[in-house]
C-alpha cells in the first residue's frame, strides 16, 4: 500500500515493511481498509495541507475535520471504519478527534512503537487511537502497545488489559468516580477560548461531578509557553527529519548543474508551503548563533513544563481542558492565517511536550452546520495512566445524557 | 623489515630533531614483523619530492632554518570497530562486500525506519576510553550532525558532539631506537561514537606532537591498542584506521600556535611520518621567507605518488553542522559496575608488555619489536611460556625467523612452527643435545613443513656427539689420515687447527659438540709426539 504521508515527495512510495503498530494489528486479526489522509508530514491542523486532496468534516462538509490526522477523524466520524490510527505530535489525534466527534486518544510517548510511523518530530510523535466509543480506543491501544527492539524510545511496561476495565452501565455503582480527584486547567478555560466551548467543558466537568469527582481549578502558570516552544522544538526536529527527501531517493528529481541545485529544486519542487516554512523555521532555530536563544531554551521551558504537569498530576489524579480552543471552522478559514491555526494547537500541545497520555471525547453541541458541531473535552492523566484514563471515559460516555456523536449524513442513511 | 631497521642504526646522523632531510634520508619504520600487507611495516621508499630535489647544500640550509622552528600536530583518529553488525541496524558489516548486498529499511533510512544502538558499539567505547586512560562520561548522548551528501541517506549522521564518552586520557608510546628512542605520553582529549552506520570512534589526541614521527608512532600505538583489544581489525587500507592530522608551525619560543592545516588521504604510518614532514618544511619555508600569510586554514591532501600536500579544500568559516541531540536514542548511561567489568577484561595492554619485557631484561628494541604486533607478542609469549630462555627466544624471533618471514612474505600465524617446538629447540641446544648450527637448519625446516625437533633430530641423526671418547677416536683418525698437514701445524703453521676441525665436522657430519671438539684436537695437535 502506497504510504504519502500527504506529500508529493511521496506519491509513490511504497513502504518495503509494515509499521510495529500495523504489524501489531494484522496480527490481532484487523482489516486494514486503506490509508486516511493528513496535512503533509503531520504539520498542519486542518488536513488542507494534504498535497493531494482536502477532507471535509462528516458533521459539515464545508468544514474542516482538524489536523493533521483529519482524514482519520473523518473516516471514523463518517463510520467508513471501526477504528483508525492517527499521530499526534501537538495534537494532530486530539483536535481532529474534538472537531469530529469522536473519541482520541493519546498514548503516553513510548507506550506505542514508533517504528514505520513517517516522523515529524521524533521526540513528540506518538501514535493514536481513533474510535466512535471509549471501549473501542482502548481495544485499539491495547493491540498496539508495547516494548518494539525496533524503538529504542519505546517502554518495557507491562501493557494493561485496557478492555477489562470498562464496566457496562448497568453494572455501575452510583457514584462510580467516587474520590476521582479532577483538576480544571485555569488557563484552558480563559480568553482566546470560544465561550460555548467554555461552558460545554464546564457542563462536562459537572457531570464527573455527579458521578462523584471532586474538581478544582488548577493553574499552569507555564502553559501559554508550550505554544512557543512546541514550534520551535517540532520545527527543528523536522527540519532534520525531513532531511532525507532530498531528490536523491524519493520523489521526482530536478536535474541540476551541481549537487546543492538538485537538492534545492527537488525539495522546492516536492515539499509544500507549510512544510518549507517548518524546514526554515527549524533550520534557523537550530543554527549556530541562535541555537542557545531557541532550541536550548525551547527545551528548557519543556522541562519546566513537565514539572508543572508533574506537580499538578501529584494532586490531581486527573486534569482537565477542552481539546482545542473552538469547534470546526471553515475550510479555508486560517489558511492563509498560519498563526491563527498555530494558536488553536495551545490546548494540545504541552501534553506532546510533557509526554503524557490524553483522551479527548465528545462531550457536547455547539451550534454551526446542520446538525450542530460537536465539543470535545480533554483529560490528562499520568505517565502510563491510559487505563484510568479509558475507565473515567467509558464510565463518562455512558453516562453522558441525551448526546449522540453520530453525523447527520450517517444517521440519515 | 627487521633487517632495514639495523641497516638504519648504523647510520650516524639522526638527530633529536628529525627533519625531512634526515627522515627522507633513511627508512622510516615502525618496528613491526607484519609482512608487506599488514600497516606496521612501512618502509620509507626513497621517493623523490620537490622539496628534497634540492641539493644537498640547499638541504642543509633547510635544516638549519627547520632548528628555528617548532611544529605542533594532533591527530583525528577514525577507528571502524570489528562489530559482527553495523551500529544501529542487524545487518552485517563485511569490508568488501558487494554493494547494497548488507543493507535494511533502517540504515537505508527510509521514512519511519529507527536507530538502535548495537550494545557492543558501547562496550567497545568504554574499552578503549579505559585503555587510553580517559574519564567515562557515565551520562552521555547522541546528536545528529546535520549536512546534505549522496553517501548520507538521512541527510545526518548520529554522532556525539557536546558531551563524549570518555576525556581527558593519554597515551603512552616508546619511540623506536633508531630515531633517539624515547618515552612520549601524548594527551587524549576525547573519544566520541562518531558517525555510527558502520560503527566508528574517533579518538582526538591534544597538539602534543612535534615531529612525523612522533605522529606516526602515536598512530601506530593506537593500532596496536585497538588490535590487543580486540576491538578493531586497525587495517589503514582498508580505512578501519585513519588519521587525519592538525599542524601548525611557531618559531621556537612563540607560545600562540600558528595557522592550523588538516592533513587527509594519510593511508600508512610511514604516509603520516612523511607528510607531516613535507608539511613542516612547506610552512617553515613560507613562514622563513616572509610569506606566512600564504600558510591558510585549509585541508590538504596528502599525494603518495608525488609525496607532497596539496589543497583539497579551503576552509570558509565553520560550516554549521546544526547539531542537536538525537531524539531517537535515549541517553547512553553507563554504571560503573559495567565500566569496573569492563576494566577488568582489558587484555595486557601494549605499554604494559613493554614495561614487564623490559624488566625481563631485554632492550627497548627487542621490547618494541616483540610488542608491536599482537600475533608476534603472542607468539614469543607463548614461546618463554614453554620455559624457553627469555633472551634466546627473542633472538630466534627476531633473526632468523623475522628473516624467513620476510623473504617467504609470510606472517607470524603463517609459519609452521609451533612456539611449543621453539621452546623445544631452544631447549635442546641449550641442553646440548645438537648444535647451534644444526639447531639452524632444524629451524628452516621446522617453519616450511612443520614437525617437531625430537622427530627431525631422529629422523636425520643429528644428535650432537658429547662423548670425548668418541670425538678423541675420530681426531684421531683424522690425524692419522693427514699426516702432511699435521707435519705442517706443528712446525708453526696453526692456521691449520680450522682444517683439522672441519675434516672432524666432516666426519661427523656436523654432529661434534664444537667445544669439546676443540679442546681435544688442540690437546692432540699440541701433544708431544
Amino acid at each position: 500500500m502506497p504510504s504519502t504521508a500527504g506529500s508529493r515527495l511521496l506519491e509513490n512510495y511504497r513502504p518495503p515493511f509494515d509499521a510495529t503498530a500495523v504489524r501489531k494489528l494484522r496480527e490481532s486479526g484487523a482489516i486494514v481498509v486503506g490509508k486516511t489522509n493528513l496535512d503533509e508530514f503531520g504539520m498542519g491542523s486542518t488536513t488542507e495541507g494534504s498535497a493531494y486532496q482536502v477532507t471535509a468534516n462528516p458533521w459539515d462538509l464545508s468544514r474542516v475535520p482538524g489536523g493533521s490526522s483529519g482524514g482519520s477523524a473523518a473516516a471514523v466520524s463518517a463510520r467508513q471504519c471501526m477504528v483508525a490510527l492517527g499521530s499526534d505530535t501537538g495534537g494532530s489525534v486530539r483536535q481532529p478527534a474534538s472537531f469530529c466527534g469522536v473519541v482520541g486518544l493519546k498514548p503516553t510517548y513510548g507506550r506505542v512503537s514508533r517504528y514505520g510511523l513517517v516522523a515529524y518530530a521524533s521526540s513528540l510523535d506518538v501514535i493514536g487511537c481513533f474510535g466512535s466509543s471509549v471501549a473501542d480506543s482502548g481495544i485499539l491501544l491495547g493491540a498496539i502497545s508495547g516494548h518494539d527492539k525496533f524503538d529504542a524510545t519505546s517502554s518495557k511496561r507491562d501493557i494493561p488489559d485496557y478492555a477489562s476495565q470498562f464496566v457496562a452501565i448497568d453494572y455501575l455503582e452510583s457514584k462510580p468516580l467516587k474520590g476521582l480527584r479532577v483538576g480544571v486547567i485555569r488557563e484552558t478555560l480563559e480568553d482566546g477560548v470560544d465561550s460555548e466551548v467554555i461552558s460545554s467543558v464546564r457542563d462536562a466537568v459537572s457531570h464527573l461531578e455527579q458521578l462523584g469527582c471532586t474538581a478544582t481549578e488548577v493553574s499552569l502558570p507555564s502553559f501559554s509557553l508550550g505554544l512557543p516552544a512546541y514550534y520551535i522544538l517540532a520545527s527543528s526536529e523536522s527540519s532534520s527529519n525531513l532531511s532525507r527527501y532530498d531528490g536523491v531517493r524519493y520523489g521526482n528529481q530536478v536535474f541540476g548543474d551541481e549537487l546543492n541545485s538538485l537538492y534545492g529544486d527537488s525539495r522546492a519542487q516536492g515539499f509544500g508551503s507549510e512544510v518549507k516554512m517548518r524546514i526554515l523555521m527549524g533550520t534557523y532555530a537550530l543554527s549556530a548563533g541562535y541555537y542557545d536563544a531557541y532550541y536550548k531554551r525551547a527545551q528548557q521551558v519543556r522541562t519546566i513544563i513537565r514539572n508543572s504537569f508533574k506537580e499538578a498530576l501529584d494532586n490531581n489524579d486527573i486534569l482537565i481542558s477542552p481539546a482545542a480552543p473552538t469547534v470546526a471552522y471553515k475550510i479555508g478559514e486560517k489558511k492563509n492565517d498560519p498563526l491563527a491555526m498555530y494558536a488553536g494547537d495551545i490546548m494540545t500541545v504541552n501534553v506532546n511536550l510533557a509526554g503524557l497520555p490524553a483522551l479527548v471525547l465528545p462531550c457536547g453541541f455547539v451550534e454551526g452546520g446542520p446538525a450542530g458541531l460537536p465539543v470535545g473535552f480533554q483529560l490528562i492523566g499520568a505517565a502510563f495512566s491510559e487505563e484510568k484514563l479509558l475507565k473515567i471515559g467509558h464510565i463518562f460516555e455512558q453516562t453522558l445524557p441525551g448526546c449522540s456523536f453520530v453525523p447527520p449524513i450517517v444517521a440519515d442513511e | 623489515m627487521a633487517l632495514t631497521l639495523f641497516k638504519g642504526l648504523k647510520s650516524n646522523c639522526f638527530r633529536w630533531y628529525p627533519s625531512v632531510y634526515v627522515a627522507r634520508k633513511h627508512g622510516v619504520l615502525y618496528c613491526s614483523m607484519r609482512n608487506a600487507q599488514g600497516q606496521t611495516a612501512t618502509t620509507q621508499e626513497k621517493q623523490h619530492t620537490k622539496l628534497k630535489a634540492s641539493s644537498k647544500k640547499e638541504s642543509g640550509k633547510l635544516e638549519e632554518i627547520l632548528k628555528n622552528y617548532e611544529a605542533v600536530i594532533g591527530i583525528e583518529t577514525h577507528v571502524q570497530l570489528s562489530t559482527q553488525t553495523k551500529a544501529f541496524c542487524s545487518c552485517p558489516y563485511n569490508y568488501g562486500a558487494q554493494p547494497n548486498t548488507s543493507i535494511c529499511p533502517i540504515c537505508m533510512g527510509l521514512p519511519g525506519a529507527l536507530p538502535v544502538l548495537n550494545s557492543k558499539v558501547i562496550g567497545y567505547a568504554v574499552k578503549l576510553g579505559l585503555a587510553l586512560n580517559c574519564k567515562l562520561s557515565l551520562n552521555s548522548k547522541f546528536d545528529r550532525k546535520q549536512y546534505f551528501y549522496p553517501d548520507l541517506p538521512k541527510g545526518y549522521q548520529i554522532s556525539q558532539f557536546d558531551i563524549p564518552i570518555a576525556t581527558g586520557g593519554y597515551l603512552d608510546v616508546d619511540l623506536p631506537v633508531e630515531f633517539g628512542g624515547g618515552h612520549r605520553k601524548f594527551g587524549i582529549t576525547r573519544v566520541d561514537l562518531n558517525r555510527a552506520g558502520v560503527p566508528l570512534l574517533e579518538i582526538v589526541s591534544e597538539p602534543d606532537m612535534r615531529t612525523g614521527i612522533e605522529a606516526a608512532e602515536y598512530a601506530a600505538e593506537l593500532q596496536r591498542l585497538v588490535r590487543y583489544l580486540g576491538v578493531s581489525n586497525g587495517n589503514m587500507q582498508e580505512g578501519s584506521l585513519r588519521c587525519d592530522v592538525n599542524i601548525s608551525i611557531r618559531p621556537i619560543g612563540q607560545l600562540e600556535f600558528g595557522t592550523k592545516v588538516e592533513i587527509k588521504n594519510l593511508n600508512s604510518f610511514s604516509s603520516v611520518s612523511r607528510a607531516i614532514d613535507f608539511e613542516i618544511s612547506r610552512q617553515v619555508l613560507l613562514h622563513s621567507q616572509g610569506q606566512a600569510d600564504h600558510i591558510v586554514q585549509e585541508t590538504r591532501l596528502w599525494e603518495e605518488g608525488a609525496q607532497k600536500t596539496v589543497t583539497m579544500r579551503k576552509k570558509e568559516g565553520l560550516s554549521d553542522y546544526r547539531y542537536f541531540p538525537e531524539p531517537d536514542l535515549p541517553g547512553v548511561t553507563l554504571t560503573n559496575e559495567y565500566i569496573n567489568e569492563i576494566r577488568d577484561s582489558l587484555p595486557e595492554l601494549p605499554e604494559m608488555k613493554r614495561r614487564r619485557y623490559e624488566k625481563l631484561g631485554l632492550s627497548m628494541q627487542d621490547v618494541l619489536f616483540l610488542t608491536n604486533d599482537i600475533n608476534v607478542a603472542a607468539y614469543f609469549a607463548a614461546t618463554i611460556a614453554t620455559g624457553a630462555d627469555v633472551k634466546l627466544a627473542a633472538n630466534w624471533i627476531m633473526g632468523d625467523i623475522a628473516a624467513y618471514m620476510k623473504n617467504e612474505k609470510l606472517s607470524i600465524d603463517d609459519i609452521k612452527l609451533t612456539p611449543k617446538e621453539l621452546g623445544e629447540l631452544i631447549a635442546s641446544i641449550k641442553a646440548g643435545t645438537i648444535s647451534g648450527k644444526i639447531g639452524k637448519e632444524i629451524l628452516f625446516e621446522l617453519m616450511a613443513k612443520g614437525g617437531t625437533v625430537e622427530g627431525i633430530i631422529k629422523e636425520k641423526d643429528l644428535v650432537q656427539i658429547v662423548d670425548p671418547t668418541e670425538i678423541e677416536k675420530i681426531i684421531d683418525r683424522v690425524l692419522v689420515n693427514n699426516p702432511k698437514q699435521l707435519e705442517q701445524y706443528r712446525g708453526g703453521k696453526t692456521k691449520l687447527q680450522g682444517y683439522f676441525a672441519g675434516q672432524v665436522m666432516k666426519e661427523t657430519k656436523g654432529k661434534a659438540n664444537p667445544g669439546l671438539l676443540n679442546r681435544i684436537l688442540l690437546e692432540k695437535l699440541n701433544a708431544k709426539s
